[in-house]
């Protein structure tokens, strides 16, 4: 295909939200130089070994792909429990459009987040030895269990939008008739690798710096994935409806907000009352990056986007949800990798900051699932009301 | 029985015999920097001040890596040494962020890394041998026995000679006990060895939460179960009501699971 013609053909493309070409086409060109230089880092990620290719070392062996893709990977598809439970075992079924994109959005999480193991584990190939090495004493293992059983679970979930597509009734019926045991499974699984992704850090009481380190992080951890699970749903919302057209009905995410608010109400009291008890006020005017970050987290990330979110004005405004839900999810993102690295940079006595093969494969990994989740409701019935009811 | 390692500050002449015992052992190669341990280095000899310690893996009692290790890799022998086994591992370097000591490293270059940390020479130990960097030590700064005789053997030491050595011996309780045990001239802080592990054995600063964990899957499956059922119910018996409201027919079970609702 030639130059001009392809030119055309993107003209002709039905673009909703009043989008230009040049905006568009710099979004798939900055993409396609993405996915390449993420192919060429993962060539030489598995040829050469971590070492040559990562900036991770014996004082910080875990980098960008355990706090990043790992980590909030696992939280930001926390939507998928959070809204099939609000939908199917508590009643609330005015927001039944948006558990089909929140089921999607989970299933490309935990599949990108398997990928993103790959890439992290020294011996990738041995990824299955939970299966049948088992340490039950292990965080690890009971991890690796749920979301090996969770991914399982969502494939389930996500199945009925493949087969309604494919016109496959017997099977789909069969799926739906396991709905509520589905969403069941999946409300403890997700209960119990949502909270242990943060009991992975209770044995490093003496590494991880004492702001971050409390024996409430599974506390934390499961309550700020539903906070982040409910803000990309707003997100991802807002994206689809600029770049694909879907809209969604206002009142149904301005309820989303309102559930927002009444989360991170509550995470932001946790980690305040747990700072009191613990006594680690005082650390907040201690010189270092550990504070500044710290606040950053909490008042960035938690208490500016419930103030937003409580605003009947913001809740009323598309982009001032989406500004709020940006927020929310940025400051969970920095939670994390606050915990994850720059919680441990003052005892491991070095500074760590991913190489461009760290930084290239993890964008990699995002440009993939946001082309997934573009590809799937374009082609697949994820919004509208496609057998909702 | 449990094996363990004495080692006595005020012994050790810094020969390095015990380096060089174990790099012969283990086939590893020089190293520039050898104060540091590292994939191919699994003990040190430090000098803080003239005064020599050996860093080396702490063997404890209750050890955090092989806690953490989700498949079982790293092993706490019943005789005592710390374990590794590099065809069960995976490669998810949890022990290495776990370890209170810092101890086991990591094969970076490889494309196929292993942990690499000293496992007290289990080979040799399980036979009844002497660990290789212990057998050559000929003026008593090291030796291996069963853990509680080399326990009484330290403090025996150390009340013959109060001048001599520094009242505490290192291993006894830190990280619950380890399996290394560390007597000297001064305070095993000036010696490097880290004051901050806690006495309490590290994996149960998880287990104390994680054991709570199928109390919290046991109600909240009760709790979700419950809420489905009473809000199901709820929604079926409003249906029934507006199906009996709009066909004008007011069966005597629909009214009765209504008085139920009201009541």
């Amino acid at each position: 295909m030639s130059g001009p013609i392809h030119l055309r053909q993107g003209i002709q493309l039905p673009l909703a939200g009043g989008f230009t070409l040049p905006r568009f086409f710099f979004w798939k060109s900055l993409g396609a130089v993405i996915l390449a230089v993420g192919i060429y880092a993962t060539i030489t990620r598995f040829w050469y070994g971590l070492g040559a290719t990562t900036n991770l070392t014996d004082q910080t062996p875990w980098g960008i792909w355990v706090a990043f893709d790992v980590l909030c990977g696992v939280g930001l598809a926390a939507g998928g429990f959070t809204i099939t439970a609000a939908v199917y075992l508590f009643g609330l079924k005015h927001l039944r459009p948006i558990a089909r994109p929140a089921v999607l959005t989970a299933y490309l999480g935990y599949t990108l987040v398997s990928a993103g193991l790959i890439f992290d584990l020294g011996k990738p190939m041995n990824i299955w030895h939970p299966l049948v090495m088992w340490n039950p004493h292990s965080v690890m293992f009971e991890v690796a269990w749920c979301v090996m059983l969770y991914s399982t679970v969502l494939t389930l979930e996500f199945s009925p939008m493949l087969f309604e597509k494919l016109g496959w009734h017997k099977p789909a019926a069969v799926v739906k008739k396991l709905t509520i045991p589905l969403v069941l499974a999946g409300v403890l699984l997700s209960t119990m690798h949502q909270s242990s992704l943060g009991s992975v850090f209770l044995i490093m009481p003496t590494k991880l710096h004492p702001l971050w380190y409390s024996s409430m992080l599974p506390v934390f951890f499961f309550v700020s994935s539903i906070a982040v699970g409910l803000a990309m749903v707003i997100f991802e919302s807002y994206l689809s409806y600029r770049f694909l057209g879907h809209r969604l009905k206002k009142d149904v995410l301005m309820s989303v907000a309102r559930g927002g608010v009444v989360v991170l109400g509550v995470y932001l009291m946790l980690r305040i009352v747990d700072m009191l008890y613990r006594g680690v006020f005082p650390l907040l005017f201690e010189p270092g990056i550990e504070a500044p970050l710290f606040i950053a987290e909490l008042v960035g990330g938690a208490l500016i986007p419930m103030l937003l979110f409580a605003n009947y004005r913001v809740r009323q405004s598309r982009k001032g949800l989406f500004f709020a839900a940006t927020l929310v999810v940025l400051g969970f993102v920095l939670g994390r990798l606050n915990v994850a690295l720059t919680g441990f940079e003052a005892s491991s006595g070095e500074s760590y900051f991913p190489s461009w093969q760290e930084l290239s494969i993890t964008l990699m990994l995002v440009v993939v699932g946001f082309m997934a989740f573009g590809l799937a409701a374009k082609h697949l019935p994820v919004f509208g009301s496609h057998k909702a009811h | 029985m449990s094996y363990a390692l004495l080692y006595d500050g005020t012994e050790c002449v810094q020969c390095g015999v015990c380096l060089t015992a174990c790099k012969m052992m283990w086939d590893l190669p020089e190293e520039v920097d050898v104060d540091r341990l590292s994939e191919n280095t699994l003990t040190t000899l430090e000098v803080h001040d003239g005064h020599p310690v050996r860093k080396m893996c702490m063997h404890c009692d209750e050890p955090a890596c092989a806690s953490v290790c989700p498949v079982g890799a790293l092993e706490k022998t019943k005789e005592g040494p710390v374990n590794y086994h590099p065809d069960k591992c995976i490669g998810c370097r949890y022990c290495m962020m776990a370890c209170p000591f810092s101890i086991p490293k990591y094969e970076w270059s490889s494309a196929l890394p292993r942990v690499r940390k000293c496992v007290m020479c289990f080979d040799r130990v399980e036979k009844g041998k002497v660990p290789a960097c212990t057998l050559p030590c000929k003026v008593g700064a090291m030796k291996f026995g069963d853990r509680d005789e080399l326990l009484a053997e330290a403090k025996q030491r150390i009340r013959n000679n109060p001048d001599r050595y520094y009242d505490h011996i290192y291993g006894e309780k830190e990280a619950g006990g380890t399996g290394v045990l560390y007597i000297g001239a001064v305070a095993p802080e000036k010696l490097g060895l880290p004051m901050t592990v806690p006495t309490e054995p590290l994996p149960q600063f998880t287990w104390r939460v994680l054991e709570k964990l199928p109390g919290v899957v046991a109600v909240g499956a009760s709790f979700c179960m419950g809420m489905w059922w009473l809000i199901n119910r709820r929604d079926k018996i409003r249906e029934e009501d507006l199906e009996a409201i709009t066909t004008g027919r007011s069966t005597a079970e629909t009214g009765h699971e209504l008085e139920e609702v009201q009541s």
